[in-house]
C-alpha cells in the first residue's frame, strides 16, 4: 500500500519550463530600471546634470569675464539694451564704454525732460548722438541675466559661482565620505572596544558647535579656499560614519563574510572587496544628500562673508550681494537664488529617488 | 532612566572641555593679535595692552588662568566692548536671539508636526503631495534667500514688520522678532514636517497598527494615540540638532535682519579676534547645544518603553 | 443559515509590476459556533481574503473588485467604514501572526486591551479595566491585576499571543479570524495557544476561522477545511473526508508532504514547481502545470467549486467529471 502512494504520479517531478525560471538581475540593474520609472527623481538627475553642464561649459560662450567690472554699466536689468559711449580724447585711442539705455537720461540731466527723452529716443532707434566729445549709439551688447552694480555680467558671474559651489560641494562632500566610510567601516569591522572608542569619540564631536567651528577656522587659518571644503568636509562626515558602521556591523554578521573570514582572507581585502561593496548603495545615497548639505554651509559662510572672496564668487556670494540691493535691482537675488535652490532641490530629489531606487524594502509597492 | 541622565549630564563636562580647549588653543596658534589691528597704538601701547590683559604670559600660564577663571562662569573681559565683561555681553545679546530662537522653534515644530502628519495620513494623495512638495521647496530655500523676500514684502510692501533692527520698531505691528522667527522656523518646519511624515509612514505600516485597525479603532485614534508615539521618535531626536541649527541659522537671520543678537556678537567678535568674546560665545553656544541634545535623548527615553530599562 | 457568507470574492493589488489578483473568486460559509480551516501556501490568499472582509487591506494597491460577504444580513464589502469598524472588534475579532509586531510597543497592555470595550461598548475606563483582568486570567495569566500595566516587550512571544487572543475575545465576538496564530511560536507554546482557543471558543461559542498552512494544526482543530491556491478554493470539505478522500491532487500532494506521515529514511515529498504569478491571468486550473494529471482541459477551461458529495466540493474537472474517483490519490490518510 505504501509502494503505491510513493508510485502516485504526483512523485514524478513535472520538468520546470524555462520561462518560469526568473531572469537574475543585479541590484545595479534593478535600482537603475526603478529610477527610471520615479519621474521626479528623473527630473532631479536631468534638471542637475544640466546646471552642471552649464556652469562648467557656459562662461566659455558667455563672452564676458566674471570680473571685469564696468563701472559706468552699474546694474542694468536683464536683457536691457546697452549703449555705447565713444570719449574722443585730444591724444591717445577715443575711450569707450557702455551704459544701460534706462540711464542715458541721467547723463543729461542739465537738459530738460523733454529733450532727454528725445535723445533717448534717437539713440534707441539705432542713431547716433554726438555731445561734445562723446558719442552715443546702441551696441549690440546683451546682458541676459543683467549686470551687477559694478557692471559685471550676471549671467558668467552665476554660471562661475556655479563651479565654486558645486566644486565646494562635491569635494567637500568627498573629503567627508573618505573620512566617514573609512572610519565608520573600521569601526564596525573592528568591533568591541576599538568600536566603542571611536564611535564614543564621534559622539563627542557631534556634541560640538560645528558651524560655530567652521566659522572660526575660516577667519582664522584665513578665507582660504582649499581650507573652505576641507572645513566643510571635516564636519560632515560623521553621519556616514554611523550609517556606514551600522550596515557594516549588519553586515558582518552575515554568513558569506563569515566565510571569507573563514577562509582566510586578510583583513583589508575582506573590508574593501566584501565590506564597502556592498555598503556602496547607502554610500551614494548619502552623497547624494551630502552635496546639497554642504552646499548650503558653503552658501551660508559666503553669505556671511566668510567663504569665497571676490572677484570670484559662488552662489551664496551672489545672493548676498543681490540681498542688499534686492529693492532696485531684484534680478541680482532672482537669478543665482533660482539656480542655487533648483540645484539643491534636484539633488534632494535624486537623492530620494535613488534612496526608494536602491533600498527596495522602502519602495512603495 | 536617572542613571542615564547623570551619566550624560556627566559627559557634558569633557564635551566642553574640549571645546574650550580646542577655541583657546585655536585662537593663539593664528598669528596676530587683538591689538596689533589698532594702527595708531605705538608698540608701548601694544606691549601694555598686552600686559595688562595677561597676554604676555607662555600660553600654558594663560590657558591656567583663563580655566579656574572659566569654572567660576568667569569668561573675563571683552577687548572689543571696553566697559563690558563678555558675561555682560551674552547677557545683553542672548536674550534677543532667544526670544527669535524659541519663537522659530514653535513655529517650526507646530507647523512641521501637523504638515508631516497630515501628508502622512493622507499619503500619496494631494494632501500629501502638497504639503511635502512645500516642504521640499521650504528645505532648498536657505534663509538668506526667504529672509530677504520676507523682508521685502512683509517690511517694505505690506509695512507690517521692521526690514531691519531691534530697537525701536514700534511704529510696525509685528514685533521686530517675528519675520526673523519665521524664516528661521519655516526652513525648520519644512525639515521637521519630512521627518514626521517618515515616521508616522514607518509606524504606520506596522503590524501593531492593523490590530488596533482590526480592533475598530477610529482612523483619527490610530493616528493620535497608536502612532504618534512611535512616530514623532525621528521628530524628538532631531529636536538636539535642529537647536543648534537655530543657534546657527541666528547668524544669518540676524544679519538679513540685522537683530543685535548673539550670532551677531560672535560674528563680530571673530572678526575683531576678542579673544575672550570669542572662547565666552562659542563654550556658552557648546553647552546649549550638549544640554538641548541631552534634552531631546531624555524625551526619546520617555517615549520609548523599550529603552527604559 | 450560515453566519458569514462569501460569494465570489476578488480582491486584486495593483502593484508596478502589474495585477495581482491575490483572491480570485472565493466563495465559502461559516455557520454559527463552527472551527473552518483555510490552508493554503503563503501567497494563496488566504489572508487577504479575511483581511478583504474586514477592510484591512491597504488601499492603494489593494482593491475589493467583486464579491459579496454577507453577515447577518449585512454585506461587509459594500459597508461604510464607519458601519465597518463597529463591526471590527466587537462582533468580528482577529489575531495575528507574530505576536512580537502585532502589539503596540509603545502603549501598555491595559491601554490596548480594553480599546474594543472603550471604542464600542463605551464602558469606563474602571469597568473595563475589571473585564481586560478577567479575559488575561482566563487565559492563565498569573497576576493579571499588575502585569497588566506592562509594556508588551516585558512578554514572551506566547504570553503576548495569549494577551492578542484576550484582546480579540474581549468583547465576545461573534466570529474569530486567527491568521496563523502559532506560527511564530515554539512548537510547545503552540499546543498551549491552540488548545486555549479551542477551550475559549467552547466557552464563548465563537465560530473560528482559522488560517494555517499546517495541516496537522487543522487536522486536529478544524471541522471543516477549504483548500486555496493562487487565489482560489480548489476544494473544502469536512475534515476528515478531505484527509481520507482528497479531491483535488494539490490536497493530497499538500497531505504527502507533511513530514510526519513519511517513513523514515524516504525522501520528504515536495511539490515540484512553483506557485504561479499571479500577475498573469490564468486561463484553467492554477494548479495544472505542476499537476501529474492535468490534461488539456485543465490549463484552458477555469472551473468552479463544484460539491461532489455533501459537503465535499472540488474545483478539479477531472474529479468533476469522476474520471480520478477511483485513483488512489493519497492513501496516506490512512496512516492518520
Amino acid at each position: 500500500m505504501r509502494d503505491s502512494t510513493r508510485a502516485a504520479p504526483f512523485a514524478d517531478p513535472v520538468p520546470v519550463q524555462g520561462e518560469s525560471l526568473e531572469r537574475g538581475s543585479s541590484l545595479w540593474r534593478d535600482a537603475w530600471l526603478r529610477l527610471q520609472k520615479n519621474r521626479i527623481a528623473l527630473f532631479g538627475l536631468w534638471t542637475f546634470m544640466l546646471i552642471a553642464i552649464l556652469c562648467l561649459g557656459g562662461p566659455f560662450f558667455t563672452s564676458y569675464s566674471y570680473e571685469s567690472t564696468e563701472i559706468s554699466l552699474k546694474a542694468s536689468a536683464p536683457t536691457e539694451r546697452i549703449v555705447l559711449r565713444t570719449e574722443f580724447r585730444k591724444v591717445g585711442e577715443p575711450r569707450e564704454s557702455y551704459l544701460a539705455l534706462s540711464s542715458l537720461e541721467d547723463e543729461f540731466l542739465e537738459r530738460s525732460p523733454a529733450e532727454r527723452r528725445a535723445i533717448k529716443e534717437r539713440v534707441q532707434n539705432g542713431n547716433e548722438f554726438r555731445e561734445g566729445n562723446a558719442a552715443y549709439r546702441l551696441s549690440n551688447q546683451r546682458h541676459v541675466f543683467g549686470t551687477d552694480p559694478l557692471g559685471r555680467d550676471l549671467l558668467t558671474r552665476v554660471l562661475i559661482g556655479g563651479r565654486i559651489s558645486l566644486a565646494v560641494g562635491f569635494a567637500a562632500t568627498l573629503v567627508s565620505i573618505a573620512i566617514g566610510v573609512v572610519w565608520g567601516a573600521a569601526a564596525g569591522f573592528a568591533g568591541g572596544k576599538v568600536d566603542t572608542v571611536m564611535m564614543r569619540f564621534a559622539d563627542i564631536l557631534y556634541a560640538l558647535p560645528f558651524t560655530v567651528i567652521v566659522i572660526l577656522l575660516m577667519v582664522m587659518f584665513g578665507r582660504n579656499f582649499v581650507l573652505l571644503f576641507v572645513a566643510i568636509g571635516a564636519v560632515e562626515w560623521l553621519n556616514m560614519s554611523r550609517i556606514v558602521r551600522g550596515q557594516i556591523i549588519a553586515l558582518k554578521n552575515q554568513e558569506f563574510i563569515e566565510a571569507a573570514i573563514s577562509l582566510g582572507l586578510p583583513a583589508y581585502r575582506i573590508m574593501f572587496r566584501h565590506l564597502i561593496p556592498n555598503v556602496m548603495g547607502s554610500i551614494i545615497i548619502y552623497t547624494t544628500l551630502t552635496v546639497p548639505n554642504v552646499m548650503l554651509l558653503e552658501a551660508v559662510l559666503s553669505f556671511l562673508g566668510l567663504g569665497v572672496q571676490p572677484p570670484l564668487s559662488s552662489w551664496g556670494v551672489l545672493i548676498d550681494e543681490g540681498s542688499r540691493t534686492m529693492e532696485t535691482s531684484p534680478w541680482l537675488l532672482f537669478f543665482p537664488a533660482v539656480f542655487f535652490t533648483l540645484t539643491l532641490f534636484s539633488l534632494n530629489f535624486l537623492g530620494d529617488g535613488l534612496r526608494d531606487a536602491l533600498d527596495p524594502k522602502s519602495s512603495k509597492d | 532612566m536617572i542613571k542615564i541622565i547623570a551619566g550624560r549630564l556627566f559627559q557634558l563636562i569633557p564635551v566642553l572641555w574640549i571645546i574650550l580647549t580646542l577655541t583657546f588653543f585655536m585662537t593663539k596658534i593664528v598669528p596676530g593679535g587683538p591689538f596689533s589691528a589698532e594702527r595708531q597704538a605705538t608698540p608701548e601701547v601694544i606691549a601694555q595692552l598686552n600686559a595688562y590683559y595677561g597676554l604676555d604670559k607662555p600660553v600654558w600660564q594663560q590657558y591656567l588662568r583663563y580655566l579656574s577663571k572659566v569654572v567660576m562662569f568667569d569668561f573675563g573681559p571683552s577687548y572689543t566692548y571696553q566697559s563690558e565683561s563678555v558675561n555682560e555681553v551674552i547677557g545683553r545679546a542672548f536674550p534677543i536671539s532667544l526670544q527669535i530662537g524659541t519663537l522659530a522653534f514653535c513655529i517650526a515644530l507646530v507647523i512641521g508636526v501637523t504638515a508631516g502628519v497630515i501628508a502622512a495620513a493622507n499619503k500619496n494623495k494631494l494632501l500629501d503631495y502638497l504639503p511635502m512638495s512645500i516642504s521640499m521647496l521650504g528645505i532648498c530655500l536657505p534663509t538668506f534667500v526667504l529672509g530677504p523676500i520676507l523682508a521685502l514684502v512683509f517690511g517694505l510692501v505690506l509695512k507690517l514688520a521692521p526690514v531691519s533692527g531691534w530697537y525701536g520698531l514700534n511704529y510696525v505691528p509685528l514685533h521686530p522678532a517675528v519675520m526673523p522667527a519665521v524664516t528661521l522656523g519655516l526652513f525648520y518646519a519644512a525639515y521637521i514636517a519630512r521627518l514626521t511624515r517618515g515616521g508616522m509612514l514607518d509606524i504606520l505600516n506596522q503590524d501593531f497598527i492593523r490590530t488596533a485597525r482590526a480592533k475598530g479603532v477610529p482612523e483619527h485614534e490610530i493616528i493620535f494615540r497608536h502612532a504618534s508615539r512611535g512616530g514623532l521618535l525621528p521628530v524628538v531626536a532631531f529636536l538636539g540638532p535642529c537647536f543648534a541649527g537655530l543657534i546657527s541659522g541666528s547668524f544669518v537671520v540676524e544679519k538679513v535682519f540685522n537683530v543685535p543678537g548673539l550670532g551677531q556678537e560672535f560674528i563680530k567678535s571673530v572678526f575683531n579676534r576678542d579673544y575672550p568674546l570669542i572662547l565666552g560665545t562659542v563654550v556658552f553656544f557648546g553647552a546649549l547645544i550638549v544640554i538641548f541634545n541631552l534634552v531631546s535623548d531624555v524625551v526619546q527615553l520617555l517615549l520609548d518603553p523599550r529603552s527604559r530599562n | 443559515m450560515a453566519l458569514l457568507e462569501i460569494e465570489d470574492l476578488r480582491t486584486y493589488f495593483y502593484t508596478r509590476a502589474g495585477i495581482v489578483r491575490a483572491v480570485d473568486g472565493v466563495s465559502l460559509s461559516l455557520s454559527h459556533g463552527e472551527t473552518m480551516g483555510i490552508v493554503g501556501e503563503s501567497g494563496s490568499g488566504k489572508s487577504v481574503t479575511c483581511y478583504s472582509i474586514l477592510g484591512l487591506i491597504p488601499r492603494p494597491p489593494g482593491k475589493i473588485v467583486s464579491g459579496v460577504a454577507r453577515f447577518d444580513g449585512i454585506d461587509l464589502l459594500s459597508c461604510s467604514d464607519r458601519q465597518l469598524r463597529a463591526i471590527r472588534g466587537k462582533r468580528i475579532s482577529m489575531i495575528f501572526q507574530d505576536p512580537m509586531t502585532s502589539l503596540n510597543p509603545y502603549m501598555r497592555i491595559s491601554d490596548q486591551l480594553v480599546e474594543p470595550l472603550l471604542v464600542h461598548e463605551g464602558m469606563s475606563r474602571s469597568g473595563a479595566l475589571i473585564r481586560a483582568v478577567e479575559s488575561l486570567e482566563e487565559l492563565g495569566i498569573q497576576d493579571a491585576s499588575t502585569r497588566i500595566n506592562l509594556y508588551p516587550h516585558q512578554f514572551s512571544g506566547g504570553m503576548r499571543q495569549r494577551i492578542m487572543i484576550a484582546m480579540a475575545l474581549i468583547s465576545r465576538p461573534e466570529i474569530l479570524i486567527a491568521d496563523e496564530p502559532t506560527s511564530a511560536l515554539d512548537v510547545t507554546v503552540q499546543a498551549q495557544i491552540l488548545e486555549l482557543i479551542k477551550q475559549r471558543q467552547r466557552e464563548l461559542g465563537t465560530a473560528v476561522i482559522f488560517i494555517t498552512h499546517d495541516l496537522g494544526v487543522v487536522a486536529s482543530f478544524c471541522q471543516y477545511v477549504t483548500v486555496m491556491y493562487a487565489g482560489r478554493i480548489v476544494e473544502s470539505a469536512p475534515t476528515g473526508e478531505l484527509f481520507a478522500r482528497p479531491m483535488h491532487p494539490y490536497s493530497a500532494s499538500l497531505q504527502q508532504s507533511i513530514p510526519a506521515l513519511h517513513q523514515k529514511g524516504q525522501p520528504l515529498y515536495t511539490i515540484p514547481g512553483m506557485p504561479p504569478d499571479l500577475t498573469l491571468d490564468i486561463e484553467g486550473c492554477p494548479f495544472a502545470p505542476r499537476c501529474g494529471h492535468a490534461t488539456a482541459i485543465c490549463r484552458e477551461q477555469r472551473v468552479a467549486l463544484k460539491e461532489i458529495t455533501s459537503g465535499h466540493g472540488t474545483a478539479c474537472i477531472r474529479f468533476q467529471r469522476g474520471e480520478l474517483a477511483n485513483t488512489p490519490l493519497a492513501s496516506t490518510a490512512a496512516a492518520l
